[in-house]
């Protein structure tokens, strides 16, 4: 037993500190930290970055363009990624598309869209929920019908898609289509690759709970698609979905985040005074505080643990369901006592102050402008991404083997 | 990083839990705990024999471990088997022997590690409630040494324990920090008077009452009136030695309800089919596995020399397998339906052990609100620093 990093794994993470000091823009940290909504160019700025760096596709193997880490160093840079206040990395076309490209493509789509999903000429959204299937992915009912005219191979699809995460930056997104209506649930669905930009596809957003503009559906009329855009074989895109899903999931938990949330709320509860005293000293809400201070200690370790066992060679199978499940939750419960701690000042909304440059004198706490929309917005950890009771399918099915 | 133990520590648990399953069956085990020891003489011997007591101890002291993932190690196996056998009073009052005593007084270790002497802490009071600081027993100077007045209670293993170690006042009043001294009494000094119980997960505790108890002046352990510290640090050895404990007994509920989901049927079908229960055992695996995470961390910790960090992840080990230990004995029992009521069904017994850990050495409560002290201490510290 051994809980240290190795001095190796330390000195890395000392080269990891020096690149945030050194090259995360203080005004992006800044927004960040204060909860702030990231715009288009903020993102594909420190995307660029990164990738300047050769550490935006940090899982990738080597030969296209990863920097050959293992878990630990993922975990390493993740978490201090989310402490210096870096935004999360965009997950569509880096951790989603990529790893499928790389395990199924064939060698022209890896040499065409690899490079373009590092250098952020393609920005890449997600084609899988539809207003039918949500959590029961398998139910997918777009279409895409293979036709052969003058101009070549190609499919049609029709149908919708929808919850398509910052679709509106988008100018490729990756679809779970069916291709043969006659094959039950899992088997006749293709992973088809679309140009948002084709005629016949139509976006619309859908305001969230926060006001925020995030989310979108995405409507599909008789929208052309050449067959060459078909990843791996026709009817096997089940299989690439769920190679997804288990793909590299180790860092699920959001330790980072949870951490760098925590040292927050901890700032505030000191400062926050109730009866003259700050909020820390109150024995309910500092037994509230300690109670989610103490899950996350354990759920580092936990983490580490299933780490661990992948450096060993081991596959995070349902584990990191377990690691979705309880990181997903102390992130919302410490977002929540953040709310909370902002007493009556919680309630008004300034939708402004959402974005940088509001400068207007906050209504309370500084924290208070954003707290509960964040809280709000933040609801969804706990459904995206297979919600937490499919989680816990998984775990029963997978683990339990009930 | 790495989340193995040692061969050292797997093969030391392999044998001891071989030996376990050999000789504690459930029949005999509840013997031994219904017996008027509220142990098995014979188990504990060999388990001294096969070195469970020694592994608690470090080498300079005639132990060969020591650690916490020794300790750890040791008390997952005793909870995995809902051994009864008093290991834990070895642990404490072995553990005070070597921080605090003398070369004479060290000599007991040797006869505790062989199994041969039983060894019990006396600290806790009508009233004191998991507060360590809570000593009204006293002792006073006499020509000869000290004489001890006052009542212990629920003292494992009291009635017949053979060397008890003692907390008495030396000065100052009875919530007072300073002025607790440590005592070692043999259990069978005159004065001493024991109304011994049964305990309702096993096994035997005694109110110790103390009338003019006259010890030697070499029964002192340690400075006089600086016996809290001490506590302390074995008070640490002991919440690493319930947590394991919990997480070895919380394994068994757990594999044993999961069996249960497998095979009961109802409406035709294994319970385990029904998604309500399924996600409750969802949930009870992954706050098992953050409870292995908890032990994992008090075990590392208890040999940190920072007090600080060493008592918060002591803390809250036990604040977590206090209630996570309650949530597993509670699920099980639900899970298991009107069988789970039964005295017949091993799992009952585990799940009462499970639940009486936390009234052991402070609660969950009590270790939360220790974490958060513990935790102003050093919001103090850096705004005066």
């Amino acid at each position: 037993m051994d809980l240290q990093f190795t001095p190796q794994e330390l000195a890395f993470r000392d080269d990891v500190r020096a690149f945030l000091h050194n090259k995360l823009p203080a005004r992006i940290a800044h927004k960040v930290k204060a909860g702030q909504r990231l715009s288009k160019a903020d993102q594909e700025e420190w995307h660029a970055i990164l990738n300047a760096q050769g550490w935006l596709a940090n899982h990738w193997p080597k030969a296209h363009g990863g920097p050959g880490w293992g878990a630990v160093e993922k975990f390493i840079f993740d978490t201090e990624c989310a402490l210096a206040g870096g935004p999360r990395i965009v997950p569509f076309g880096v951790n989603m598309l990529g790893p499928v490209l790389i395990k199924y493509g064939n060698e022209q789509q890896k040499a065409y869209w690899l490079p373009r999903i590092l250098s952020g000429e393609d920005w890449w959204c997600q084609g899988y929920s539809e207003p039918g299937a949500g959590s029961d992915l398998a139910s997918v009912k777009t279409t895409a019908v293979r036709v052969t005219d003058e101009t070549g191979d190609h499919y049609i699809v029709n149908g919708q898609k929808t919850w398509t995460t910052q679709g509106q930056h988008a100018n490729m997104i990756f679809c779970l289509v069916r291709t043969d209506r006659e094959a039950k649930a899992q088997s006749g669905i293709s992973f088809l690759l679309v140009d948002m930009n084709s005629p016949g596809v139509e976006l619309r957003p859908i305001r969230t709970l926060d006001g925020d503009h995030e989310v979108n559906e995405v409507f599909f009329t008789d929208v052309k698609v050449p067959a060459e855009n078909l990843v791996g074989e026709e009817n096997k895109g089940w299989t690439y979905a769920k190679f997804l899903l288990t793909y590299e999931r180790t860092g699920i938990a959001g330790v980072g985040f949870c951490v760098a949330a925590l040292a927050k709320l901890k700032v505030i509860a000191a400062r926050v005074l109730k009866n003259g005293q700050p909020l820390a000293q109150d024995p309910l809400f500092a037994a509230r505080m300690a109670r989610v201070e103490i899950d996350l200690e354990n759920m580092k370790t936990t983490n580490l643990r299933v780490i661990a066992a992948v450096a060993g060679g081991g596959v995070p199978g349902a584990e990191s369901s377990m690691l979705k499940i309880r990181g997903t939750e102390i992130r919302q419960e410490i977002l929540s006592l953040i709310r909370r701690a902002m007493g009556p000042n919680a309630i008004p909304f300034v939708e402004a102050a959402q974005y940088e440059g509001y400068a207007e004198p906050p209504l309370g706490e500084p924290e208070a402008a954003t707290a509960a929309a964040n809280y709000f917005n933040y609801r969804k950890l706990s459904i995206f991404g297979g919600s937490n009771e499919i989680q816990k399918n998984i775990i029963s099915k997978m683990i339990l083997g009930l | 990083m790495n989340f193995q133990h040692t061969e050292d520590r797997r093969m030391l648990a392999d044998s001891l839990n071989r030996y376990l399953l050999e000789n504690n069956s459930i029949e005999r085990r509840h013997a031994s705990a219904e017996g008027i020891f509220g142990y098995s003489k014979t188990l504990y011997a060999g388990l001294g024999e096969l070195g469970a007591i020694g592994a608690l101890f470090p080498e300079d002291a005639g132990g060969f471990g020591g650690t916490g993932f020794d300790v750890s190690v040791v008390f997952e196996c005793l909870g995995r088997n809902l051994a009864v056998e008093p290991l834990l009073g070895a642990l404490v009052v072995g553990q005070a022997l070597v921080a605090a005593g003398t070369e004479a007084q060290r000599a007991h270790l040797e006869v505790i590690m062989a199994g041969s002497t039983v060894a019990a802490l006396a600290h806790d009071e009508p009233g004191s409630h998991y507060e360590p600081s809570h000593v009204a027993t006293t002792a006073q100077r006499s020509a000869t040494g000290w004489v001890l007045n006052g009542t212990k209670a629920v003292v494992p293993v009291g009635d017949s324990a053979d060397l008890l170690l003692v907390s008495a006042r030396t000065s100052g009043s009875t919530q007072d920090d300073d002025g607790i001294s440590l005592f070692l009494v043999p259990g069978t000094a005159v004065g001493l008077s024991k109304r011994g119980n049964g305990r309702i997960d096993g096994g035997r505790t005694a109110e110790l009452t103390l009338a003019h108890v006259a010890v030697g002046a070499d029964a002192l352990l340690g400075t006089e009136g600086q016996g809290l510290a001490v506590l302390e640090r074995i008070s640490g050895y002991a919440l690493l030695a319930l947590a394991s404990e919990s997480l070895g007994a919380m394994d068994v509920a757990k594999d044993q309800t999961l069996e249960y989901l497998r095979t009961r049927k109802q409406f035709g079908v294994p319970i385990g089919s029904f998604q309500a229960l399924q996600h409750r055992m969802a949930d009870l695996l992954l706050e098992v596995e953050q409870a292995r995470s908890a032990v994992i961390n008090a075990a590392a910790a208890v040999d940190e020399t920072d007090r600080i960090t060493r008592e918060k992840a002591l803390s809250a080990a036990k604040y977590s397998v206090g209630r996570i230990g309650t949530l597993v004995a509670e699920e099980s029992i639900q899970m298991h339906g009107g069988i789970g009521m039964t005295w017949e069904l091993p799992l009952s017994h585990y799940a009462k052990r499970l639940v009486m850990i936390d009234h052991q050495f402070g609660d969950e409560d009590h270790h939360l609100a220790r974490f958060i002290a513990l935790g102003h201490a050093v919001d103090v510290d850096m705004a005066e620093a």
